[in-house]
């Protein structure tokens, strides 16, 4: 099996927050590639250090010490603008901008490098995810907050990026709506070449969108494994912890409908 | 009161002054307070600093900063040269500025503190330099709370500014200062109806802007806009057109008497051909500085007054030597001319009901060493700061059971409604007559004579036509006759009279 060049490389990146010795390490030390075209979710308890390794990716926040390389370059050395117009950011508080109707939300990026998004364009992104064109002259406070949330997605599709990185993107919405939007960007993943990178507390989600599932704990990488890997019993004690969750839930729900058709 | 219908049109010069001033300073009050905002928004210390400092500003009172601007900008000439203004719209729009500071500051803060993280997040996530995050982000979404703050700046700023009066700055302040003074209630109200109908004007355009901001109504929010740039404008046209040659600026400090005899000098110049312009109001010390820096060009000041204020002096030499010695040294140190006395004395002097008196027994100020622990002594504001007082006092060993101070028009009612026994009354107040009151004998000679003067800037000092204009004012003026015109304008019957007026009636008196 040949690997082909990673798109995303994280080289021994260590993040600490504050004074040294007050609130510590968030991530410490992390090395791993991210192969284009692949889906990798990064899952782990609150606290693991999972989000800030993300947003090292887009320099959200910048490695104490450590690189990030994106396509071989070192991101720092990128400027953000262009750098987050080539990385697609969608995170759990959605954050359209109020004051912009949503033609105008999904347009900010390539404004801001001087690209103009004609209307087509605005339809077919909103098409993408699943949303009426009409909606486009909208405001955000207009919309559901599913809704609110495609065009999010949208948003971060609009400067065609080569890397879609995710921040608990479903978090706030029902199960229903998590589901449905789920499956929308799993399916655009491989619609559109994307590579992309999901942290998520929910270890289903994980096991049912991503295609490699690395696992977090306490700012190491303890885990990296297929889900069919994990399910099989490989990770290690905190990786099967988390794995046991849904399969316990799955089990009892399989157990609930046995005798439910046996009753019937 | 239909009197303030009448005052109203007049006030338009008035109106123009006060709506440039408080325009500017809430103008500039903005360019500081919201870069100060963003700086704010990025540091905690700074944002703690800023708040706490524009808070203290607020707990001066807006008069008092008002007038702390004077010695401020008086020791910054040996910086800035004699040319720096150290009265009118210079220290008023320094002071109203800085009081607008706060509550602009304090709502672009809170605004900025208050806006969603998910909405900052975002700005970074795809990619906004600091700049547009700014631009497109964090100052329309603070924007209508920012509003909020300038609409309460720009009403505490509008009255304020009627403050300015004090100062020598034109506003609506004029009329409500000098009909306080002279007991003119149609004048307070006209002025008080007019400051306040502009503030409410301003926060209601103000407040449309606000919503607009809010609603992100275009239209609203720019013909808000159009609304107070179009009254801006005005009132600077208005400003504007007033001829471009300087007038003769005629101060009087805050009593009837100074009214009146600016109004008669006034009177004369104009008669000259001279174009004139009032400064009522002033303070005692502003008046004495202005002159000499020119800022205002005629007064009418006191030997007494500049003998112990300026020269601190506390000896008494007699009338006509502290005369000649006042006018060498006005001449030398200010390049003052002391154009000479206009012939009355307003001097400082005790005065006690005439019932009262002989209750006491008193008729001098000996006599009342004895009576004064059982009695009040009421004076203007400054008097018991006044080196008259301190030497009164030590002279005579005067010990009262209580000091009180009123403005000098109400010290006459309070000593007739018994709230004092005794008031620093002046010589030439026409209610010492009026009220037949007993002006204490002053055996001891504490009291310094207070000669009533004709100073004039350097700026007019060997104009000869404003010498010969004002020359026939000198000696012409008694002491009887100033206390009619300053009774005419002081009662408050049928009989009451204008400064203006009195002016006149005054002229025809002594045979002018």
């Amino acid at each position: 099996m040949t690997t082909p060049s990673p798109l995303l490389r994280f080289d021994g990146v260590i993040c600490r927050f504050g004074a040294v010795t007050a609130v510590g390490t968030a991530v410490g030390g992390v090395s791993c590639d991210i192969a284009p075209g692949s889906f990798v979710a990064l899952v782990g308890a609150s606290g693991s250090g999972k989000s800030t390794l993300l947003k090292t990716v887009n320099t959200l926040v910048a490695p104490t010490t450590g690189r990030v390389l994106f396509g071989g370059e070192d991101v720092s050395s990128l400027k953000p603008a262009r750098l987050r117009r080539r990385v697609g950011y969608v995170f759990q508080g959605i954050g359209l901008f109020p004051h912009f109707s949503v033609a105008e939300n999904i347009a900010i990026g390539p404004r801001l490098t001087g690209e103009k998004l004609l209307p087509d364009r605005i339809a077919e992104l909103l098409a993408l995810v699943e949303l009426d064109p009409a909606l486009a002259s909208r405001m955000p406070d207009e919309l559901s907050g599913g809704q609110r949330q495609r065009v999010g997605v949208a948003r971060a599709l609009a400067g065609e990026p080569e890397l879609l990185i995710m921040d608990e993107p479903f978090g706030a919405l029902d199960p229903v709506t998590r589901d449905a939007l789920g499956r929308k960007v799993r399916e655009l993943h491989v619609t559109l070449g994307l590579t992309t990178v999901m942290v998520t507390h929910d270890m289903a989600e994980a096991l049912l969108l991503a295609d490699r599932v690395l696992v977090m704990d306490k700012g190491q990488l303890v885990a990296d494994a297929t889900p069919r890997a994990l399910l099989a019993g490989a990770g290690g004690a905190v990786a099967q912890r988390l794995v046991s969750v849904p399969r316990h839930q799955a089990e009892q729900l399989a157990a609930m409908e046995g005798s439910a058709e046996r009753e019937a | 009161m239909n009197d303030i219908w009448d005052i109203l049109p007049g006030l338009a010069d008035k109106l123009a002054a006060h709506v440039v001033l408080s325009a500017s300073a809430i103008g500039l009050a903005m360019l500081i307070a919201l870069p100060m905002a963003v700086w704010a928004s990025r540091s905690a210390v700074v944002s703690r600093l800023a708040l706490s400092l524009a808070s203290l500003v607020q707990t001066i009172p807006a008069l008092a900063l008002l007038a702390l601007f004077f010695p401020l900008l008086l020791s910054l000439r040996s910086i800035f040269g004699e040319g720096l203004p150290t009265l009118g719209f210079l220290p008023a729009l320094m002071a109203l500025t800085l009081y607008a500071l706060l509550p602009i500051l304090r709502n672009a803060v809170t605004a900025q503190a208050n806006l969603d993280p998910g909405v900052l997040e975002a700005a970074d996530g795809v990619g906004m330099t600091k700049w547009q995050k700014l631009t497109l982000v964090e100052a329309p979404l603070s924007a209508p709370f920012i509003m909020a703050g300038i609409r309460t700046a720009a009403v505490w700023t509008i009255g304020a500014a009627t403050l300015a009066t004090t100062i020598g700055q034109p506003s609506l302040g004029d009329p409500i200062f000098a009909g306080l003074q002279t007991q003119n209630w149609a004048l307070v109200l006209a002025g008080c109806l007019a400051s306040a109908g502009l503030a409410l004007a301003a926060d209601n355009l103000l407040w449309v802007i606000e919503v607009g901001l809010d609603k992100r109504s275009r239209w609203m929010t720019w013909g808000g806009v159009a609304v107070v740039m179009l009254g801006i404008l005005a009132a600077l046209w208005a400003q504007g057109s007033g001829t471009g040659e300087r007038r003769i600026i005629i101060a009087s400090k805050s009593f009837s008497e100074q009214y009146i005899l600016a109004q008669l000098i006034g009177a004369r110049l104009e008669a000259a051909g001279y174009a004139v312009e009032y400064r009522d109001g002033l303070g005692s010390a502003v008046v004495h500085s202005a002159v000499a820096s020119s800022s205002i060009d005629i007064s009418v000041d006191y030997t007494g007054t500049i003998w112990t204020n300026y020269l601190k002096r506390t000896d008494n030499p007699g009338r006509e030597a502290m005369y000649a010695t006042i006018r060498d040294w006005e001449r030398t140190q200010n390049g003052v001319t002391v154009l000479g006395r206009l012939g009355f004395e307003n001097a400082y002097a005790f005065a006690m009901r005439g019932d009262r008196a002989r209750e006491l027994g008193v008729t001098s100020l000996t006599d009342l060493t004895a009576a004064a622990p059982r009695l009040t002594v009421g004076g203007d504001p400054e008097f018991f700061e006044r080196p008259e007082w301190i030497a009164v006092r030590d002279a005579y060993g005067l010990r009262f059971a209580r000091s009180r101070n009123f403005a000098p028009t109400f010290m006459y009612n309070a000593l007739a409604s018994g709230e004092a026994d005794v008031i620093s009354a002046y010589t030439s107040d026409g209610r010492i007559a009026a009220d037949k009151l007993v002006v204490l004998a002053d055996p001891e000679g504490a009291l310094p004579s207070y000669d009533a003067l004709l100073m004039l800037s350097p700026r007019i000092g060997n104009d000869k036509g404003v010498r010969a204009a004002l020359e026939p004012l000198l000696g012409a003026i008694s002491v009887e006759a100033m206390r009619e015109a300053n009774l005419a304008v002081d009662r408050e019957d049928a009989k009451k009279q204008t400064p203006k007026a009195a002016a006149a009636a005054l002229a025809k008196k002594s045979g002018l």
